[in-house]
């Protein structure tokens, strides 16, 4: 078996190593495979931070995706038809500044992540389950309706947003700049595990009576790994949408929560590294299967029904040997 | 009784018809072990959760060093220093001992909302752990998860998280069940030293243990406490040996 240290840095240099080939290589498609595997490993690390740690199983987590998404369109939007964002007494100018962009996901995704967390926690177990779903489907309905930002459509963008320094219409820097984003989740995710709050988190999933009798509020504990949780997987879908040049109401729809939640599954839930193992798998198999046959989801179940029946810590479980967290 | 930490009311709570607590009106005094007893479906649980806070009386208060704290909920009498220990063992099971300990430190501390910084860089949180662990005599298993622990080692356990509170008053929900004579031997001497730290009432079955250890005695049944004094007088009581004691007599 491999120690799991030893496993997480392999997995992430072979993440880092295909896009440099394809560049080698001139395959620039094999680029935005691999930006994509890195983004929606970077929505999932988020994802894991409440059902990994806190065994939240979120089935609304593209609504944070999704405004991410509309965060990014609708100020590249204001940018591009030089027409300002007016709310009320307040006027905004659009902008193409990827931090600045990033800024405005990350908190629109803490907000509502707040009020969804506040309202859904109320519940445990299916209604948990059930609650976020509905809440997801919300804004799923929200944005189709939202003609004033294209609707059932979306929005297209026509140029990627800047960052300070690069190129991002460069595919290899667009996914050095995601790479490095999913490498800062991965370093928050490590350290809110180990740290005092991680460690009353992950009680609080476990034992919240035993929580509560030590004189904390697992409810509260619970609220603020969703909140980070949320915004974490909206910084993920503002990438997304600068990837696609391209935001819709799919971002927003409950498939997306599902295959979220199934990309942490695979890759092992709770894991450091399981998303990016789930996301990695995910984008490969759709691209490769996917050529050969529409019917690819098909193996994709069963490669999800043989990790859960005889690896329960995924395939990061199945190659350190050691199970997952029971969520 | 206005120097008494812990202290009940006219304690009531009724689930439907049945009064599960019936007025009733119990105090745990400095230094003192006060044992509460009770043949099954006496209520003792019902009356446990209302004193930790888990379930709302009816009727009646919890004071806890002389405040009301009846309104206040599990967390904030903990806060307050009220430490519980659970009948059924709650414990993270998935964690390692020290982990358990440390959320009773990290309880202690108040301070939860820190999230960079590992625990394990924290030496007044892992002092305060380990500190008692040593004291139950766990500190060699610190690094077990607690699912690999005997029956006995999470008593144990339960016991130790209780300690890193450092709680004015203790509520053990019978810290002895399942132990056998060797482990409930050890726990009865440990919890013997305990009463000086904080006063205990002690919810317990074994009755070796309630006579060796316990200052004053409570008398449950049927949600209402028939009796209450030393040991030697409760064992004379007429209508306890009637109710309770009479039966495996």
């Amino acid at each position: 078996m491999i120690r799991e240290n030893v496993l997480n840095a392999g997995i992430l240099l072979a993440f880092a190593a295909v896009p440099l080939w394809a560049l080698w290589a001139d395959e620039p498609f094999t680029i935005t495979l691999a930006t994509r595997a890195a983004i929606l490993a970077l929505a999932a690390v988020g994802l894991n931070i409440a059902l990994g740690i806190g065994g939240l199983v979120s089935l609304g987590h593209a609504a944070f995706f999704g405004l991410g998404g509309y965060a990014m369109g609708i100020l590249a939007h204001h940018a591009q038809t030089y027409a300002p964002l007016e709310i009320g007494p307040l006027t905004i100018a659009g902008t193409k500044s990827m931090p600045v962009i990033w800024i405005t996901a990350l908190v629109a995704s803490a907000l509502v992540a707040w009020v969804i967390g506040k309202l859904s926690l109320r519940t445990t177990g299916v209604y948990f389950i059930m609650i976020t779903l509905a809440f997801g489907q919300m804004l799923y309905y929200f944005a189709i309706s939202w003609s004033a930002y294209g609707g059932e459509d979306g929005l297209s963008i026509y140029v990627r947003n800047g960052f300070p320094g690069l190129n991002t219409l460069v595919p290899i820097q667009f996914f050095g700049l995601t790479f490095a984003v999913l490498l800062a989740a991965l370093v928050l995710f490590a350290a809110l595990r180990s740290s005092p709050f991680g460690l009353a988190l992950n009680a609080a999933r476990q034992a919240p009576a035993r929580v509560a009798a030590v004189g904390l509020d697992p409810a509260r504990l619970k609220l603020v790994a969703f909140v980070i949780s949320g915004a974490v997987t909206g910084l993920a879908g503002a990438l997304y949408a600068d990837l696609n040049r391209f935001v819709s109401p799919t971002m927003f729809s409950w498939q997306l929560s599902g295959e979220l939640i199934v990309l942490i599954v695979i890759g092992g839930v709770g894991r450091l590294m399981g998303p990016v193992v789930g996301a990695a798998l995910f984008v490969a198999l759709e691209h490769w299967l996917g050529g050969l046959t529409e019917y690819w989801l098909i193996a994709l179940g069963g490669i999800l029904l043989g990790l859960v029946l005889f690896a329960r810590g995924g395939v990061i479980g199945l190659l350190t040997g050691k199970a997952g967290p029971h969520v | 009784m206005s120097d008494a930490v812990l202290e009940t009311r006219g304690l009531s709570k009724a689930f439907g018809a049945l009064k599960a607590t019936d007025e009733v009106s119990l105090d745990l005094r400095p230094g003192e072990i006060h044992a509460l007893i009770g043949p099954n479906g006496a209520g003792k649980s019902t009356l446990i959760a209302q004193v930790s806070g888990a379930l709302r009386p009816d009727r009646g208060s919890v004071r806890l060093e002389g405040r009301d704290v009846t309104a206040r909920s599990v967390e904030a009498r903990a806060r307050a220093g009220l430490a519980r220990t659970f009948q059924i063992s709650a414990l993270a099971m998935e964690d390692s001992v020290f982990e358990n300990a440390a959320l009773g430190a990290l309880g202690a501390s108040g301070r939860p909302w820190r999230f960079l910084r590992p625990v394990a860089r924290d030496a007044a949180l892992r002092d305060r752990a380990m500190a008692a662990l040593e004291r139950v005599g766990l500190q060699d298993a610190a690094d077990t998860p607690v699912s690999a622990l005997s029956h006995g080692q999470r008593r144990q356990l339960e016991v130790a998280v209780a300690l890193t509170l450092q709680p004015r008053a203790f509520v053990m929900d019978e810290p002895m069940a399942g132990l056998g004579a060797d482990g409930s031997r050890r726990m009865t001497g440990f919890l013997d030293g305990l009463r000086d730290e904080a006063p205990i009432l002690l919810v317990e079955h074994d009755m070796d243990a309630v006579f060796a250890l316990a200052d004053r005695v409570s008398v449950l049944v049927s949600g209402r406490v028939i009796a209450t004094g030393t040991v030697a007088e409760i064992r004379r009581d007429p209508a306890v040996q009637a109710a309770y004691l009479g039966d495996s007599a």
